[in-house]
């Protein structure tokens, strides 16, 4: 991979991490080192996070199979995998 | 006939090239959406078929998967497919043609705390291709459990033959480096992220796909010739995705990715879909849309064989779109915790795809050169499957 490449995956993940956290940054103070950033899902909130309907893994055979189907009727490939869902939590 | 098989083979070589190391990073993929747990322990029987554009493709395919402790779980897979028929690519050039392939594909998974490492060997065998890779990806979950990074590589060595060619024998290497990251957004909201990059070298061309070319000695107008490939192709695909739990106890999702690479093609594509239980049963429909532009050596009509370096009429290779459809219905049953399978379920899947090319003729067609109507079809995919947990 290029440097751009590299520089838009580090923007993406970024901006991924950081998004959505602005309900959760408690201001203690007017400095930003006083930001704390903490998990704002705790862990007996996750319920339907953990519910298998929200597991876009939960048939692996046929994810494969189906992804087979597109790739060899398709010029593209990659990034149809990877991280997925989940919440770490069952 | 020899020739027809030969181009049917490589036919649907080139088009499995994609799932050499498929099959093991998508399965591990599924591991890793589960950062800091070992994948569950669990069976799969399926019987799979494709019919379309002349071409019919069935097998089964068996997962395995059990824990070992505490801290590791090791599986396996099988996958075998039998093609048979000829799509528009051999119509225009062969005859029909039946082959084999069957793939093998052993794992394993260590979990250290919140790091879960992922190893897998794939081994995929044609009559005259041979391919092998090696996975490894690691998924490491913090921030509360709320975010899961996960890093993966693969490396693959192919073996290319051609049939009828006893000294025919090329190679090429393939790698893969892969990055993703899942988010928890909210109590009933999941994204994630990922990057792929992918860098092959070696015979990357097709020796039985052919070129098509104005030659005035020919009854029709025009004649065939083998494809030329470079010898070097590298792509990047970003992709974002989201489930979102509805309120009623069903979820929505959805994906969309973005594709380029050094031959030239840009594609994208988007699916969203809607998961609905309703007692035991489950439904899942979806909508999936693809659409690229084609190589830069791709054209449907060369004015020589030897026009340029670098040619190709790979339908692939081509501008064109694509429409798929999806539904499926589960039933699943659930036994005791204690019994030794605690549960079980079957599945049904039918998908409908529509395809339309932009600049790929069908040379089967009675028409002047240059002017056969655009080639486009219909096929289907069918997944039958029980699984059971222990």
């Amino acid at each position: 991979m290029n440097r751009k490449t590299y520089t838009k995956i580090g923007l993406i993940l970024a901006a991924f991490t950081l998004g959505g956290c602005n309900s959760t940054i408690s201001e203690t103070g007017d400095s930003i080192a006083n930001f704390k950033l903490e998990p704002w899902v705790k862990p007996y909130e996750r319920s339907n996070l953990a519910d298998p309907i929200m597991s876009m893994g939960r048939n692996p055979v046929a994810l494969a199979f189906a992804k087979h189907v597109a790739e060899s009727r398709e010029g593209a490939r990659g990034a149809d995998g990877g991280a997925g869902g989940g919440c770490g939590c069952n | 006939m020899h020739c027809k098989q030969r181009d049917l083979t490589h036919n649907s070589l080139i088009k499995l090239l994609p799932f050499i190391g498929m099959l093991a990073s998508l399965i591990f993929a599924s591991f890793l959406s589960y950062a800091s747990v070992l994948p569950e322990d669990r069976s799969d029987v399926m019987y799979h078929a494709y019919e379309g554009d002349g071409v019919s493709i069935d097998g089964p395919s068996i997962l395995l998967r059990k824990q070992i402790g505490n801290h590791v779980s090791v599986s396996a897979n099988y996958y075998a497919d039998t093609v048979s028929g000829a799509s528009i690519d051999v119509r225009a050039t062969a005859s029909e043609y039946q082959e084999e392939r069957k793939e093998t594909t052993i794992g394993t998974d260590f979990l250290h705390e919140k790091s879960l490492l992922s190893l897998s060997y794939t081994n995929s065998t044609e009559n005259d291709f041979v391919a092998n890779s090696v996975y490894v990806g690691l998924s490491q979950s913090f921030f509360g459990d709320l975010t899961t990074l996960t890093m993966s590589y693969s490396k693959g060595w192919d073996e290319v033959m051609k049939r009828g060619d006893e000294s025919f024998f090329e190679e090429a290497d393939r790698q893969k480096f892969g990055i993703g990251v899942s988010q928890i957004m909210s109590k009933s909201l999941i994204v994630g992220f990922n990057a792929e990059h992918v860098s092959d070298e070696g015979y990357l061309n097709n020796p039985y796909r052919s070129i098509r070319y104005r030659d005035a000695d020919s009854d029709r107008g025009f004649s065939f010739t083998t494809e030329l490939y470079p010898n070097t192709r590298s792509s990047t695909a970003y992709s974002i995705n989201a489930n979102y739990y509805l309120p009623y106890r069903a979820a929505l999702y959805a994906d969309a990715r973005m594709y380029s690479d050094s031959w030239g093609i840009e594609a994208r594509n988007g699916r969203i879909g809607y998961l609905q239980p309703y007692k035991n049963f489950l439904l899942d429909v979806f909508v999936r849309y693809y659409s690229q532009e084609g190589a830069d050596f791709y054209r449907d009509l060369f004015d020589r064989p030897n026009q340029f370096n670098f040619m190709a009429r790979d339908k692939e290779m081509s501008t064109y779109n694509g429409l798929t459809a999806g539904v499926s219905l589960s039933y699943e049953w659930k036994f005791s915790e204690t019994a030794t399978i605690k549960k079980s379920s079957f599945h049904v899947e039918v998908d409908y795809m529509k395809f339309d090319y932009d600049n790929f003729r069908d040379v089967t067609a009675d028409a002047p050169i240059g002017e056969e109507p655009l080639f486009g079809f219909n096929a289907s995919a069918l997944k039958i499957y029980a699984s059971i947990w222990y």
